[in-house]
């Protein structure tokens, strides 16, 4: 795209020129991330031993038994390779990238730009996104198909609503991504909250483990918050698990967290820039 | 002086140091509280995730290829010992080849009379992280607790042992891994991948097919930082011969890693800027 086309300094911004901003900015990323296929290819082999692991390990637990937690063996094995795969597309650095400029002091710069803030982010973050299914998710599952087959899905539709439900889970762990690097006004050193970050989406999200196998009482919990759209419930498509009418109850539950976490980054963001202390230097 | 003696004030010398460094760690730390015990919090986080993932996978099945949920645990808490160690003083290995090789940070290291590997070890530590040792010490004195094991005395010298060697097979394979970044001018991406390897340590080896089993105990030997220590210290004797083998093996993969480490240093160049 030229660069005329994008919205000039004295002209009001339209919303159609800021979204063909955002789009030209979602193909930026994606350029830009071009140049850093190679380090990509690490991953790939990173996210095979990952798998590996958890593949011996549910072998193991599955010996000689035939279900547990309403999944069989072979539906796990895919569960866990699904689910490891899905985070290679929707994983992203939104945080760490938020907190390095709002530490940086780069974040007063970026208030004073006709833009939204969070807007830019999400774009750039989708950018990474499609390319990281191209050539992270894709060759990764391709690799892992060969090495161990796993399920495919019962139908192309159980496949069409999967790839929807993991849009939506993109979607929702970059918002929370984003409300932990927004943490960054408030600490100096986030690694922590990450961290922590980290240990609930693993748990929560289903990555680790089927959120059925958990006790009731952790179910009740675990319901309340967003982190189960994210793998759960869009591997649970995937394996054909979840069907009909239950699909939409899936989406419907997405938009509710993406409009809830939505409005509280905006309102956490608010009022930090409120509040901001900009780094001297 | 005498040789002897000459050693022996080198090795005070390293440790009146680290002391030093110790002291400006915390000092550093104590600047941002807050910040330092969230971090600490975190890491204690960290070490729960595969601690609830047995425990919640233990009340759907009785036993993973007949070891039981306090097996599984106890392995998980002597793993942790070791794992704890590296993580608070070696896990920075990590930046040798980006932040010492290729932005140079090592000419300022080289030009002090003092062990180079030792510097970057006391700039980059973490003791803080020490926590997973004592988090892995209480979980293997509450599962060898609930599987009615009775230690005897040589259990607690053992232990030390095999912690030590447990402990110099990470030394080894983070050393030889940072080494490689003397050739390679950079990161080649080849740590993350070990380290998540070295998650396989944490599981008895009979889950593992013939070549990951023998990959984790004679190629990169993580086995022997986790499962055939374990094995032992819980009176499983069939594994005795791995498990005594685990100093040995330690001290092997140090010694040759810091051969290697060494070499790596002789070829520095700096970065000339």
């Amino acid at each position: 795209m030229p660069d005329h086309d994008l919205p000039g300094r004295s002209r009001p911004v339209g919303f159609g020129n800021r979204f063909l901003l955002y789009l030209e900015l979602v193909r930026m990323e994606f350029v830009n991330n071009l140049a850093y296929r190679s380090s990509y290819f690490t991953g790939i082999f990173n996210y095979t031993i990952q798998i590996g692991a958890y593949f011996f390990l549910w072998d193991a637990i599955y010996s000689g038994r035939r279900a547990i937690g309403g999944l069989n063996k072979e539906e796990m094995i895919t569960y866990v390779i699904v689910a490891w795969v899905a985070r290679s597309f929707y994983f992203s650095n939104l945080d760490r990238r938020v907190a390095v400029e709002i530490r940086d002091g780069k974040i007063a710069l970026e208030l004073i730009r006709p833009y939204s803030y969070q807007m830019v982010k999400y774009a750039r973050a989708s950018g990474e996104a499609f390319f990281r299914i191209l050539f992270f998710a894709v060759p990764a599952g391709t690799a892992i198909y060969f090495i161990r087959p796993f399920g495919l899905p019962p139908d192309w539709q159980a496949g069409l609503l999967f790839l929807l439900a993991v849009t939506g889970g993109f979607v929702i762990n970059s918002q929370i991504s984003m409300i932990a690097g927004f943490c960054a006004f408030f600490t100096q050193s986030t690694s922590g909250i990450f961290r922590a970050k980290r240990v609930i989406m693993d748990l929560f999200s289903g990555l680790l483990l089927p959120i059925s196998f958990y006790p009731g009482w952790a179910r009740d919990i675990i319901k309340l918050f967003p982190f189960q759209t994210v793998s759960y419930m869009p591997n649970l498509i995937y394996l054909g698990k979840i069907t009909g009418g239950a699909v939409l109850h899936v989406i419907l539950l997405q938009l509710f967290w993406v409009a809830f976490l939505g409005l509280v980054s905006v309102l956490f963001w608010r009022f930090a820039v409120k509040h901001v202390v900009i780094q001297g230097g | 002086m005498s040789k002897q003696s000459g050693f022996r004030q080198d090795a005070a010398n390293h440790i009146i140091i680290f002391f030093h460094y110790m002291a400006q760690y915390i000092k550093t730390k104590m600047a941002y509280r807050a910040d330092f015990f969230i971090y600490v919090f975190s890491d204690l986080l960290q070490q729960s995730v595969n601690l609830v993932f047995i425990l919640v996978i233990f009340t759907k099945v009785p036993a993973i290829k007949g070891w039981t949920r306090d097996q599984i645990l106890f392995i998980y808490g002597f793993f942790l010992i070791p794992f704890g160690l590296y993580s608070g003083f070696l896990n920075h290995l990590f930046d040798v080849p980006e932040k010492y090789v290729l932005e140079g940070e090592l000419d300022r290291v080289l030009l002090r009379p003092l062990n180079a590997w030792f510097q970057v070890v006391v700039e980059t530590m973490n003791p803080e992280l020490l926590i997973g040792t004592l988090t892995g010490i209480v979980i293997m004195v509450y599962s060898g607790n609930a599987m009615g094991l009775v230690p005897t005395w040589w259990d607690f010298p053992l232990t030390l042992v095999l912690v030590f060697g447990a402990t110099m097979i990470y030394a080894g394979v983070y050393t030889f891994l940072a080494s490689l970044g003397f050739w390679t001018e950079g990161n080649m991406g080849l740590m993350p991948m070990v380290y998540n390897l070295s998650n396989y340590g944490r599981y008895p080896m009979t889950i593992y097919r013939g070549p990951v089993r023998f990959i984790l105990t004679w190629v990169l030997p993580f086995a022997f930082a986790g499962f055939y220590p374990a094995a032992i210290l819980m009176h499983r004797y069939e594994y005795i011969g791995y498990a005594l083998l685990t100093p040995v093996i330690g001290i092997l993969s140090f010694v040759f890693a810091y051969r290697f480490w060494v070499a790596g240093i002789r070829r520095y160049r700096g970065t000339g800027s």
